[in-house]
């Protein structure tokens, strides 16, 4: 190779890099507003991985498709390539990067989770797994305010207020405080999913799961259940509404003054709607009544 | 080395086909592995068809909203069956009939180690395809728990019968890992005993590498699933409780038996992809494969570490934090081995004097949806991120990058690629470029946009979804009838192609390997003389002879 090949070269892997980095940053507009610190963590391993693909991919299609469009034998030329079998040196540097990166990567994504916490402590203790949990000897120290309930069922979600024994279909909390759920099922596996807090977690029927995470920026996000869960899984979502410290206290006191009544329940409907009209495809799980709440969210309800 | 035991026997020491020459040998148990061959490959299209068709109802419920072209049960009923359908009906099938005709081809024998088990597999794959396909006509409808048949969901069993959709589904399965098991010994057996003289680990072909590396994944890896299998049809049908939570069973479990197998099936499937590229790209590069040594034994390298990744299938599930990033390190690792053969590919490309067919653009074009899945492949390895779109359409997205991009096209690339060899006939090169062009276009439609879908946050498996995400999946939509309209020209050619195409003659694409030596197609038990071989697999540019005898038939 001669000084304006190599010249050439580092100029085009130049031009790959800054791509690269352009699109990166491009990744983070291509996520829901960040709401949740979480957002925040996930959002910077997201663009950072993305830069890092981009430089790798434009590498191996710009050759790619320079052979493609340069190297291809004329008509009739019944000639071979260059009997070429390998090379030592680039196998090694093909194979030491890659671990290199894999290790960078892995690295800044433990580093991430170990930031999120979602689970608590990263211990086994902190999972409820079933071994682990029969053999720990110290209770795990109470969280200063006392966990919501999130009860999932088939199909609907319920949120429970121990302290002031309020019952909900949308989920509130008070911006930048941390959250702490416990998520149970009553049925089948279900999933906790909030695609603006970019945290997700199965609810797994038999355990209570401790879920944690602390939401940043006031509004109304989708809360969607992401295990599949059957028939009517895909209707099972509400939302999650973060508000002020104030706005939360007050929200909390009108609906404990609301008597309960019965919630809006889309899977509920429906089936009684499709039994009405033998509608029905093929057998299927009744679902559950609408649950009876202090505070009955709405599928009009506008959401970000 | 057993082959020149075989060259002792008589020629009657292997059944004959018993059956006429002619088109009617495929309905029979024939015995001929290139016969099997072609039946799995000719089975495994249909219910591809089949599969597909299912996929394009879905894709038309999605274009709008709310569900409404199709009721939710059926809904689930066909992206349940859809899955299945693509995996054990299409894909290890498939697989198998390529590995079946092209194995002992290449490596000099004139049949399978055993044949009659070889015939007794593949009669298994249309036994349980005609089971799931009854089992849409059952009261209750086929299996609306999804491909993976969670536990809680798949136990439930609404319809109250005994013969339902779930317990057929279970059957089925178990049948194939019956079917698959078999199948893996013959072939492991037979790439460990029966290669010709001469023909060293390093002499062999990396196609066949990657076949010996994935069948002993099955080996490993299926009892486990099998057992799984049984366990789920015992809670279902006769009340034990190993994954029922409400009698203290733990559906987490069944998630370990289950993706223990079929994260290492991935591998099962893409491997033998990966000897399809190794094989075609040194043929119209006319270049030796780069690196072959390396090469060949990183699939081995992927064989092993396949079996302590599949954890990651469950970062969001009941798993602990250890765990996660336990398996989030060994799944990343996988890439290096992975990463070696994609940068071999493109230098074995580069620099050499490329012919574009049909077959070569298809390996080309899958070769590149490959990398991008293989980009999203790393961040979906790492947890934070994972967290996120688990269970998301950036998950559906990815795997059928891997699946449809990679592993179809790798299919389409083989059929052009040795369709000379197994019919004696050419293809037509104009009607192949049609189906590259929609191919790989319908492919990236459908699927690079569930990638700001998951994103975004819809999950996978929904009949129904938030307004919010329909123009994405109108995109999709059009992609995926695209690519029900690419296989048309593809039918066409074959079924033209093979009974009034061109004359191939023996080597077409002036290829190297033993397969190339004999007669298209080859006669029934391949060599007349067992080859010597002589020379590496891959010697294009250096004029050497491959064997030091002639093994075709006169």
């Amino acid at each position: 190779m001669n000084r304006r090949t190599i010249a050439k070269l580092i100029g085009l892997a130049i031009a790959a890099l800054l791509l690269s980095l352009w699109i990166g940053q491009q990744a983070y507009t291509w996520m829901l507003p960040q709401a949740a610190a979480e957002a925040i963590l996930v959002d910077n391993l997201f663009s950072f991985m993305t830069t890092i693909g981009s430089f790798i991919f434009f590498g191996v299609m710009g050759t790619l498709i320079y052979s493609m469009i340069f190297q291809r034998a004329p008509k009739y030329d019944s000639k071979d390539g260059p009997p070429i079998e390998g090379n030592l040196k680039l196998e090694i540097v093909w194979t030491a990067i890659p671990i290199m990166l894999v290790i960078w990567i892995a690295g800044f994504s433990y580093q991430t989770y170990d930031h999120m916490s979602l689970l608590g402590t990263m211990a086994p203790r902190a999972m409820g797994m079933a071994t682990a949990a029969a053999a720990a000897l110290e209770e795990p120290t109470a969280p200063a305010q006392s966990s919501i309930e999130v009860s999932a069922r088939q199909w609907a979600w319920e949120f429970y207020y121990p302290e002031q024994a309020v019952r909900s279909t949308e989920l509130h909390l008070p911006v930048n405080e941390r959250a702490h759920l416990v998520l149970t099922s009553e049925d089948v596996l279900h999933g906790f999913f909030v695609p603006a807090f970019r945290v997700k977690q199965d609810v797994v029927p038999g355990r209570a799961i401790d879920f944690e995470f602390t939401p940043i920026r006031e509004g109304r996000y989708r809360l969607r259940d992401s295990e599949y869960s059957g028939t009517y899984f895909a209707a099972n979502q509400t939302n999650v509404v973060v508000e002020s410290a104030t706005a939360y206290e007050q929200w909390l006191a009108t609906a404990a003054a609301t008597p309960p009544t019965s919630a809006e329940n889309v899977a509920h409907e429906e089936f009684r709607r499709a039994t009405d009209n033998d509608t029905l495809g093929w057998t299927t799980v009744k679902p559950a009544p609408a649950p009876i709440v202090n505070y009955a969210s709405s599928e009009e309800d506008p959401y970000e | 080395m057993s082959n020149a035991s075989l060259e002792v026997a008589s020629p009657s020491f292997q059944p004959q086909p018993g059956a006429p020459d002619n088109w009617r040998r495929f309905f029979t148990f024939s015995t001929d592995h290139k016969v099997i061959g072609i039946q799995y490959i000719v089975v495994a299209f249909v219910f591809f068809l089949f599969g597909g068709l299912l996929a394009m109802v879905m894709r038309g419920e999605l274009l709008t909203p709310p569900a409404d072209l199709v009721d939710r049960t059926v809904y689930n009923g066909l992206f349940t069956m859809h899955g299945t359908l693509m995996l054990f009906m299409w894909t290890f099938p498939m697989l198998n009939g390529l590995a079946n005709y092209l194995v002992p081809l290449m490596i000099g024998a004139r049949d399978m180690a055993f044949p009659r088990l070889n015939a007794a597999a593949f009669w298994l794959v249309p036994v349980f395809g005609v089971i799931l396909t009854v089992s849409f006509f059952v009261p209750g409808g086929p299996s609306q728990s999804g491909w993976w048949a969670y536990p809680p969901v798949s136990l439930q069993n609404p319809s109250g019968n005994l013969i339902n959709g779930q317990s057929l589904w279970i059957l089925a399965v178990a049948l194939s890992g019956v079917s698959s098991i078999m199948g893996a010994v013959n072939i492991v057996t037979t790439i460990l005993r029966m290669r010709a003289p001469g023909m060293g680990w390093f002499q062999m072909p990396a196609f066949c590498w990657t076949v010996l590396s994935a069948q002993l994944i099955q080996l490993i890896g299926l009892p486990a699933l099998t057992a799984g299998a049984v366990m789920l049809l015992f809670d279902l049908t006769v009340g034990t409780s190993f994954f029922n939570p409400e009698l203290g069973g733990d559906p987490v479990l069944y998630q370990h038996f289950f993706w223990f197998y079929s994260h290492p099936a991935v591998y099962v499937i893409i491997l033998p992809i990966f000897g399809v590229f190794s094989e075609v790209f040194p043929v119209y590069a006319r270049k030796p494969l780069f690196g072959y040594p390396v090469v060949a034994v990183s699939s081995l390298i992927i064989t092993g570490l396949s079996a302590i990744v599949w954890v990651h299938h469950m970062f969001a599930s009941g798993t602990p934090g250890w765990m996660r990033m336990l398996f989030m390190v060994t799944t990343m690792t996988i890439s290096v081995p992975t990463g070696i053969k994609v940068f071999a590919w493109v230098a074995t490309v580069w620099g050499g004097r490329l012919r574009l067919t049909t077959g070569m653009l298809f390996a080309l074009g899958g070769l590149s949806m490959f990398l991008f899945a293989g980009i999203t492949g790393i961040m979906l390895a790492s947890v934070p991120f994972d967290i996120h779109v688990n269970n998301t359409y950036f998950v559906v997205g990815h795997f059928h990058y891997v699946i449809y991009g990679a592993v179809v096209m790798g299919f389409y690339a083989a059929i052009y690629h040795w369709f000379p060899k197994m019919t004696g006939r050419m293809y037509y090169e104009g009607l192949g470029k049609l189906h590259f062009v929609l191919t790989f276009i319908g492919a990236n439609l459908n699927f690079l946009p569930m990638h700001p879908m998951g994103l975004h946050g819809m999950p996978r498996r929904v009949a129904s979804y938030d307004p919010e995400f329909a123009f994405w999946n109108v995109l999709a939509s059009l992609g995926g009838f695209l690519l029900g309209v690419s296989t048309l020209p593809f039918i066409l050619n074959m079924l033209s192609s093979w009974s009034r195409g061109p004359e191939a003659g023996d080597n077409p694409w002036r290829a190297i390997g033993l397969e190339w030596l004999v007669s298209s197609p080859p006669p029934h038990e391949n060599f007349d003389e067992i080859p010597v071989v002589v020379s590496g697999p891959y010697g294009y540019g250096s004029d050497e002879p491959l064997v030091a005898n002639s093994p075709a038939k006169e």
